[in-house]
């Protein structure tokens, strides 16, 4: 591994995988997949949540090593042993959670391990503040270098990281998801500087949920589907049609994805009213974003689409409604009564429950069962007086929804964990639903579901709405908000800057109350 | 449509054998050695006298079970008993003064039933506070529990001035000394201990909260459970259990001492670990903690009989400690995918 790198000819491929298996317990995660990276192209590499992405990413980062096939970066033979080896090589991959340290500052992670030193062997600050701001400017950021990275928003941490990346002089920088917590400009600027990337010459693998900007970005795609190879799909005319890509991922026409809106309208009494709705901004939290009074009515019957960009308040509206953040004033009112919640306890005890946003680090308990995460909500129903837990009440209430909501799984005592996104997301509904709530708030409930258990979501929430449950739906996802939504309101800033009932609605329409700077008068 | 790869099944493989058994197959494999290598080893009379040696930290391993579910840890448990003993003696005698004369029965003491709720009841409130000092003041248990270390043993001392107190009724001397017969008190009451808090964790409300909120704490308050309350409960457990550990102790010596329990806090936190528990909480069981009890019990006892140095002994069990921690995570690498 020196650092001379093999001269690659730009029509031969950076990287080739060929016939790459991975298995676990004999299980196959990957199978008989083969791909090419060519310098200078962005290749996406999509299918759903247990596709095999995240095995095939772990074997190209060194984290795992392949059982079975070979692959080639420049020609030669690739088997990192570890992810250092593999950045050594010259692949970078970018993850979803950062990886910098947030008490050192941009340079001293930039040249993290490597720093320059002076005569006297000892770190040479002028020269690494120097080098560190030439590689920050390649990618469009003019930060001080000395700046904590925990002063940073997430998307420049992550612009920080690919700057990292380039100062190792990567050939394949991998990106995984790097859009899912960035704003709509954000992601903006990070295309622009993937394709002033790609336009240098580096190759880069784009791994994402988020059809639209895969179309739009991509070179050449690689879609997975149940380990296997599902297709290449190539940039011809235009960018690569969402239908085309939809069909590979999941082999069916992508009409059948959404659930219809049911058209009535607010059919039932008002349930939960919320008035005047502040928070309050911590002190230890000075960009947080803080409620700046919220009005809104939601009725029994019905799903209210919440649309809002990251940092809109939309969760931060359902947290204060579940009592999980204090409130600084306003007021709520359940059924006609004034209520404080003031705990989630407390607002479980009203009836209001809440699937929040974040399923990893919020809602599941992942060494525990699929029964002990199914009732974690509900353990006073099904406790008798002296505490013991009504064990058979609690299996065949699961193995109902089980049914209901076909949760796939093994037993009601397999860990969750070994569980895909879509039946664990399925799990925490039938958690709520075993309470049998009058408000169901779902913050992003098809994040890190995968297509086919998507529509089973919606499907289950209109179910819900159908029975009389008020469901208010904050997604980022704009076709889900119009295809399941009654009504949908659009926050930003801390407000609601529009509302209307779906059939109304229009993406452009919702876009524009979301993300655009509104006439003087309101605050930026 | 099928996603069939998103589901992995129970299927029964020899990791996962290991990993629910295997501090019980280390021990069996332990007792085998000693068995062969000393006949003195497996009689009724060792193995009962091993038994009621691991009883006192034993029952406090038990409590520390609950603590380090929720990824707690409590490190003032010795200077605890060292308090709660001091308590039990003082009430049972009725005096504060040093008393060296062994034999000398309470002439203005509340008895020992008295004795032993002071102790139980002085232990429970002391883990209250600090449980209330970890949950309202957001100060982490293990500085709550090494400041709570030295104030106990602080308390100790002042109460009896830095010596014993000894010589205690009969009646009272039977919890600590005691048979039925052959087994001995001690023994008796860790067995019943133990099997109550299996089933508190295992098949109640409170024990499903004590793995949820060491599981992942958000996700537990996002469900509505009382977090504050719960980690409130578990200091509390730990510090009865320490009452009535201290009860015991005192029993069976016929003696509070202020230096009881130096040192406590470590061995009952191995048992807890060696048994499987991990200090990141949400997993672990009371049967995990009663093997792992009995594997230092049985380890130290082993090497008695060997005549095995007592500096020896501590490095064994120092390894052991690392080696099962060590085993656990390993067997995680293993089996994750």
């Amino acid at each position: 591994m020196d650092g001379a790198s093999p001269a690659v000819h730009p029509t031969f491929p950076l990287l080739e995988v060929v016939g790459v298996s991975k298995q676990f317990a004999g299980v196959a995660a990957l199978d008989d997949v083969s791909l090419d990276v060519r310098p200078g192209e962005i290749l996406g590499l999509l299918g759903e949540n247990g596709a095999g992405k995240s095995t095939l990413l772990k074997i190209l980062s060194g984290a795992q090593p392949a059982s079975g096939g070979r692959i080639l970066l420049g020609g030669a033979p690739y088997q990192p042993a570890n992810p250092e080896a593999a950045r050594l090589a010259g692949i970078v991959t970018i993850y979803q959670e950062l990886s910098l340290i947030p008490t050192l500052s941009v340079a001293e992670n930039i040249f993290l391990g490597r720093a320059p030193v002076n005569g006297l062997r000892l770190v040479d600050w002028p020269r690494m503040r120097r080098e560190a701001r030439g590689i920050l400017s390649r990618v469009g950021l003019s930060l001080d270098p000395d700046t904590p990275v925990s002063a940073l928003s997430v998307a420049e941490q992550q612009l920080v990281e690919i700057a990292r990346a380039l100062s190792l002089q990567s050939r394949l920088i991998i990106m995984d998801e790097p859009t899912s917590a960035l704003t709509g400009s954000e992601v903006r600027r990070l295309f622009g500087i993937m394709h002033k990337l790609r336009d240098e010459g580096v190759a880069i693998m784009f791994v994402t949920h988020r059809l639209e900007e895969a179309s739009e970005m991509c070179d050449r795609m690689t879609v997975l589907r149940d380990g296997r190879l599902a297709g290449h799909l190539l940039r011809e005319d235009g960018p690569i049609p969402v239908p085309r890509i939809i069909e590979r991922m999941v082999g069916r026409a992508a009409s059948e994805l959404y659930a219809r809106p049911t058209g009535t309208v607010g059919s039932g009494p008002v349930r939960l009213s919320v008035r005047g709705l502040r928070t309050v901004r911590a002190a230890d939290a000075p960009h947080a974003i803080v409620l700046d009074g919220v009005d809104l009515d939601l009725r029994g019957g019905e799903i209210l689409g919440v649309a809002g960009l990251v940092g809109s308040g939309r969760t931060e509206l359902a947290r204060a409604i579940f009592g999980a953040d204090p409130i600084a004033a306003g007021t709520i009112t359940l059924d006609g009564k004034p209520v404080r919640p003031g705990s989630p306890a407390g607002a479980r005890d009203l009836g209001i429950g809440l699937v929040p946003e974040d399923r990893k680090q919020q809602a599941i308990f992942p060494m525990l069962s699929i029964r002990e995460n199914f009732t974690s909500a509900s353990l006073d129903l099904y406790s008798g007086p002296l505490g013991f837990l009504a064990s058979g009440r609690e299996l065949a209430d699961l193995a109902q929804y089980r049914n209901a909501m076909s949760i796939r799984m093994a037993s009601p005592d397999q860990s969750i964990d070994g569980l895909s996104g879509g039946n664990q997301q399925k799990v925490i509904l039938a958690r709520w639903l075993a309470r049998d709530p009058k408000v169901l708030i779902v913050d992003e409930p098809t994040r890190g579901v995968d297509v086919g258990a998507k529509a089973e979501v919606h499907q289950i929430l209109v179910q819900l709405a159908a029975r009389g449950i008020a469901v208010m739906m904050i997604s980022s996802e704009l076709p889900e908000v119009l295809s399941v939504s009654d009504r949908i309101i659009t926050m930003r800033h801390g407000r609601i800057t529009g509302e209307m009932p779906a059939v109304a609605a229009t993406e452009q329409r919702l876009m524009t109350l979301m993300a655009l700077e509104q006439p003087p008068g309101d605050r930026a | 449509m099928t996603m069939t790869t998103g589901v992995r099944t129970g299927r029964i493989s020899p990791i996962r054998l290991l990993k629910q058994f295997g501090p019980l197959l280390f021990l069996f494999a332990l007792m085998l050695v000693f068995a062969l290598t000393n006949e003195a080893f497996l009689t009724q009379l060792n193995l009962f006298n091993v038994a009621r040696q691991i009883s006192i930290t034993g029952l406090i391993a038990l409590g520390m079970t609950f603590v380090i579910l929720t990824a707690g840890i409590d490190l003032s448990v010795g200077a605890l008993l060292a308090f709660c003993g001091m308590v039990a003696a003082v009430v049972a005698k009725g005096t504060t003064a040093n008393t060296l004369s062994l034999g000398t029965t309470e002439a203005s003491g509340w008895g020992w039933s008295a004795a032993l709720f002071a102790a139980v009841l002085v232990g429970t409130v002391a883990g209250a506070i600090q449980g209330g000092l970890i949950t309202l003041l957001k100060v982490p248990p293990f500085v709550v529990t090494l400041g709570g270390l030295t104030v106990f043993r602080g308390f100790t001392l002042m109460l009896s001035g830095g010596g014993p107190i000894s010589g205690f009724s009969a009646e009272m001397r039977w919890f600590g000394t005691g048979l039925v017969g052959p087994v001995p008190v001690p023994v008796i009451i860790f067995v019943f201990a133990a099997l109550l808090c299996h089933i508190v964790l295992r098949y109640t409300r409170f024990g499903r909260e004590v793995y949820a909120v060491g599981g992942n704490a958000e996700a537990a308050r996002l469900s509505g459970i009382r977090v504050d309350r719960v980690l409130v409960a578990v200091y509390m457990i730990v510090g009865f259990f320490c009452g009535l550990a201290a009860f015991v102790l005192a029993a069976r010596l016929n003696s509070a001492e202020a230096v009881a329990g130096i040192g406590y806090e470590l061995t009952v936190i191995s048992a807890v670990v060696i048994g499987g528990t991990s200090l990141f909480g949400g997993i672990g069981s009371i049967g995990g903690t009663v093997v792992g009890a009995a594997l230092i019990g049985v380890l130290v006892n082993g090497l008695q009989l060997n005549n095995v140095s007592s500096y020896t002994q501590q490095v064994t069990i120092g390894l052991i400690l690392i080696a099962a921690v060590a085993f656990d995570r390993w067997l995680k690498t293993r089996s994750s995918g």
